[in-house]
């Protein structure tokens, strides 16, 4: 792509982002962390993603929301790369971290997963202790000092709400942990090596109502300090925990907005459609 | 009712039920009967004593019952043998009546005549003798010397007590002629290869044959101070002479130095048969063997079986892993990689004895003659590599064992949770990384596994060894006191090959029989051994990931 053709794209991403959210000039004034431009993703043949342009705030928490097989989990995994294991994926656009390219050649990809950490939507934690658990990233860094990781191994576990339940049975197995405990448990792994975005996809769909408020509660304390990005089946919950939402059909974003004006007033017919249950 | 009674699924369970009853009882069955036929030959048994009369005269027999059965009496008319009787079938025994050296042959088909009159008496003696067999009869006397031996102590107790020094006698000369005069030809062995290089590298320096000229003095002369030693250790072993009397009457002379072990089995009770059974197992298990493999021990045999096996787990595992991951993990799913997984399990079944031939090809002949031109061409046109040995037979079995290993790591591989190996990745961990801290050692069962199931594949095979380094009698262990200590280049024994030697190549084919059984029990006792000690380390390391399982 020569110079005047990236210019020229960015400058219609910011038309078609002006665009959508021409009644809103909150997210306009947000600083920027994750920036899409035209980005499309491809399965072999099929595409998935279609020229999605949008441009996630900092320390703020964004809810992807749309039916299931919309592309939101998709488009949450480019962020990090987690796509690049999928055989005959192929993307075309770019994402900016700041002012990184994360798909420009020589990109370190383990370095980036390191700033932008996951969580996933069924627990994963490893069969591990669970210090070991949590001092995981901080391993693979080299961190030797072993007070500098029990600190961390605290701090972690306090960040993740889960300090109080599990600190007399830290070298137990974290299988024994119940699937909220785990949970936290593998959002304290992420937020051990402190990234700079915390990606979580469907975080509580396997979790029961009240690990489900836990983990609600501790994404609300973390956008302190992280920027968010969470992909969700449930619409209350996406109402509940995020400033700004957006909204995925066939692969296509057809709106990002605050949250309040998705929920009250969207721009969008068929916005409006899903979120009053329409279709979807 | 029927059709009620097939919908209910009851049927189905009865077939389930009987079909693994049946395993059960064909595998405790085959076990059962090498066990009682082979562990019941070192049962000190009765000997007994019978006078047949025929028109030549009376005869007098001795010996132990071996086996009775029923012959058709019109059959053995037909082979030649002059029975009256009005009977169709009649009973014939196997009688082990020894003394080979006077009779010819260890065992004798008898008919006994309806009223004759077996005895058992407690004078008669088995001598186990270290050549011709075991000895059957009466003891007449010990002589010194050839005079007889004046002593106010009963017969047997003297013979007891002067067999004990004589086996001692035996230990002797056997430590000095394996361990003492063993090593020295060794070393004097590795002078003459020393020299034989210096040679070859044209080396024209007199100072360094010098010093390989006195090492060898040295060496002669403690060659033939260990001569000496045993010059005298087998002049005093033929001090002692037993006297006997065989069951035809002739007396014959035994020397003591000769006796293993003697026995009056009808005089004994149920302890000190005991005690003779155990001590005969003792000797087949930790013994070497002797009179061509049908008496005396099997231990080269176990020793060579074992460490075969270990050395091929050694060299397979390690090989088998780094396929299995390579395949699973970081080769591109595909054509060639579908076209290798089915190669490998194609290669499980191909027949032992196909590998025994490559491994002669390949690895005796190409590439242990190569070694051979490179390291050791003072030994030259005598192989050391290019020849079948420890190594090769190792090498073979790991090749037929291979795929084995490769299929059940990456069953263990592919059954670890994509997302486990996601959630590291997205940690920043490298694949490698993922790889070491994370899969590697969940799939370590199942490594073990395959390992498992090579072992209990190894360590059955036989026809492929054969043609890579099994031979009936090896002349030393392969691992010995002398350096290197394990000698990959050597022969060894196998209790396979030994089973299919003392059972068919047997001058003694029926006296080898319960040697036979006996070996194969041990055999199957060795595998399981292998299996369990493999399991007990992979259920040790499974704790660690226990619930892997759940």
């Amino acid at each position: 792509m020569s110079d005047t053709n990236y210019t020229q794209s960015i400058i219609t991403a910011k038309k078609d982002i002006e665009s959508v959210n021409d009644n809103s000039d909150k997210l306009a004034q947000e600083k920027p962390c994750l920036t899409v431009n035209d980005l499309s993703l491809y399965y072999d043949q099929k595409q998935a993603l279609y020229d999605i342009n949008l441009s996630i705030p900092e320390k703020r928490v964004s809810a992807f929301i749309g039916p299931s097989g919309c592309g939101k989990s998709t488009l949450l995994r480019c962020f990090n790369r987690m796509n690049d294991l999928v055989d005959n994926c192929r993307i075309e656009g770019n994402i900016h971290l700041h002012d990184e390219d994360i798909y420009a050649r020589g990109v370190n990809v383990a370095d980036l997963r390191q700033k932008i950490g996951m969580v996933f939507q069924k627990p994963n934690p490893f069969p591990k202790s669970i210090y070991e658990n949590v001092a995981y990233g901080l391993r693979l860094q080299g961190e030797k000092n072993r007070r500098r990781t029990d600190e961390i191994v605290e701090k972690s576990l306090k960040g993740a709400a889960l300090w109080d339940e599990v600190k007399d049975r830290l070298h137990d197995s974290a299988l024994g942990l119940s699937g909220g405990q785990q949970q936290r448990l593998v959002i304290a792994r992420a937020i051990a090596i402190e990234p700079e975005v915390l990606l979580l996809d469907e975080p509580a769909s396997a979790l029961d109502p009240i690990s489900t408020l836990k983990i609600e509660e501790l994404i609300h304390e973390l956008k302190e300090n992280y920027t968010i990005v969470i992909v969700t089946h449930n619409m209350q919950q996406a109402a509940r925990v995020s400033d700004y939402t957006a909204f995925l059909y066939m692969g296509k974003l057809i709106e990002f907005d605050d949250t309040n004006n998705i929920f009250t007033n969207p721009s969008m017919k068929q916005t409006e459609d899903y979120i009053t249950g329409r279709y979807g | 009712m029927i059709k009620k009674w097939f919908k209910s699924g009851d049927p189905f369970i009865w077939l389930n039920a009987s079909a693994v009853s049946i395993s059960i009882i064909v595998v405790v069955g085959l076990l059962m009967v090498i066990a009682v036929k082979g562990l019941s030959h070192f049962w000190p048994a009765q000997i007994i004593q019978a006078e047949l009369v025929n028109e030549t005269g009376r005869t007098t027999l001795v010996g132990e019952i071996v086996d009775t059965s029923e012959v058709p009496v019109q059959r053995l008319i037909d082979s030649g043998i002059d029975i009256k009787t009005d009977k169709e079938v009649i009973e014939r025994s196997l009688i082990k009546v020894g003394n080979r050296d006077v009779l010819g042959s260890d065992f004798r088909w008898v008919i006994f005549p309806e009223n004759t009159s077996i005895i058992y008496p407690e004078e008669l003696t088995v001598i186990e003798r270290r050549e011709w067999g075991n000895f059957y009869g009466y003891l007449l006397g010990i002589s010194k010397n050839g005079q007889p031996l004046k002593t106010n102590k009963p017969l047997w107790q003297q013979l007891e007590q002067l067999i004990d020094e004589a086996n001692q006698l035996h230990d002797k000369i056997r430590d000095i002629e394996k361990h003492e005069i063993g090593g020295i030809n060794y070393e004097l062995e590795q002078l003459r290869l020393k020299k034989r290089r210096l040679e070859l590298d044209g080396v024209t320096d007199k100072s360094a044959y010098k010093l390989i000229e006195s090492e060898k003095r040295a060496l002669n002369d403690l060659y033939n101070q260990q001569k000496n030693a045993l010059v005298k250790l087998y002049a005093e072993a033929t001090t002692y002479t037993v006297s006997a009397k065989i069951m035809s009457g002739q007396t014959v002379t035994i020397p003591l130095a000769k006796i293993v072990r003697a026995y009056q089995p009808n005089r004994l009770n149920v302890f000190q048969k005991i005690s003779i059974y155990f001590s005969r197992l003792a000797e087949f298990v930790f013994d070497e063997p002797r009179e061509a493999n049908t008496e005396g021990g099997i231990f080269p045999a176990i020793f060579g079986t074992v460490l075969m096996v270990i050395l091929m787990a050694i060299l397979v595992t390690p090989c088998g892993v780094i396929t299995a991951i390579y395949l699973r993990e970081y080769a591109k799913q595909g054509f060639v990689t579908r076209l290798i997984r089915i190669a490998v399990n194609n290669l499980a079944g191909v027949p032992s004895i196909v590998y025994g031939i490559f491994g002669l090809g390949f690895f005796i002949y190409f590439i242990g003659s190569e070694i051979d031109q490179i390291f050791y061409p003072e030994a030259l046109p005598a192989p050391t590599f290019g020849t079948p040995g420890l190594l090769w037979s190792s090498l073979t079995l790991a090749i037929l064992t291979v795929p084995v290993v490769i299929v059940a790591t990456e069953e263990g591989l592919s059954r670890i949770p994509k997302a486990l190996r996601e959630g590291s990745l997205a940690l920043g961990a490298t694949k490698a990384e993922t790889l070491w801290r994370i899969i590697i050692p969940m799939a370590t069962p199942a490594m073990m596994t395959g390992m498992i199931l090579a072992i209990a594949r190894a360590a059955g095979e036989v026809a492929p060894l054969m043609l890579v380094g099994v031979v009936k009698l090896a002349p030393s262990l392969p691992l010995d006191g002398s350096l290197p200590f394990l000698h990959l280049e050597r022969k060894f024994m196998h209790l396979g090959f030994h089973i299919y030697d003392v059972g068919f190549q047997s001058p003694n084919v029926e006296a080898a029989r319960p040697l036979v059984y006996a070996t194969s029990f041990l055999l199957v006792l060795v595998i399981v051994i292998l299996n369990l000690s493999a399991i007990w380390i992979r259920n040790h390391l499974r704790e660690k990931y226990r619930h892997l399982d759940s």
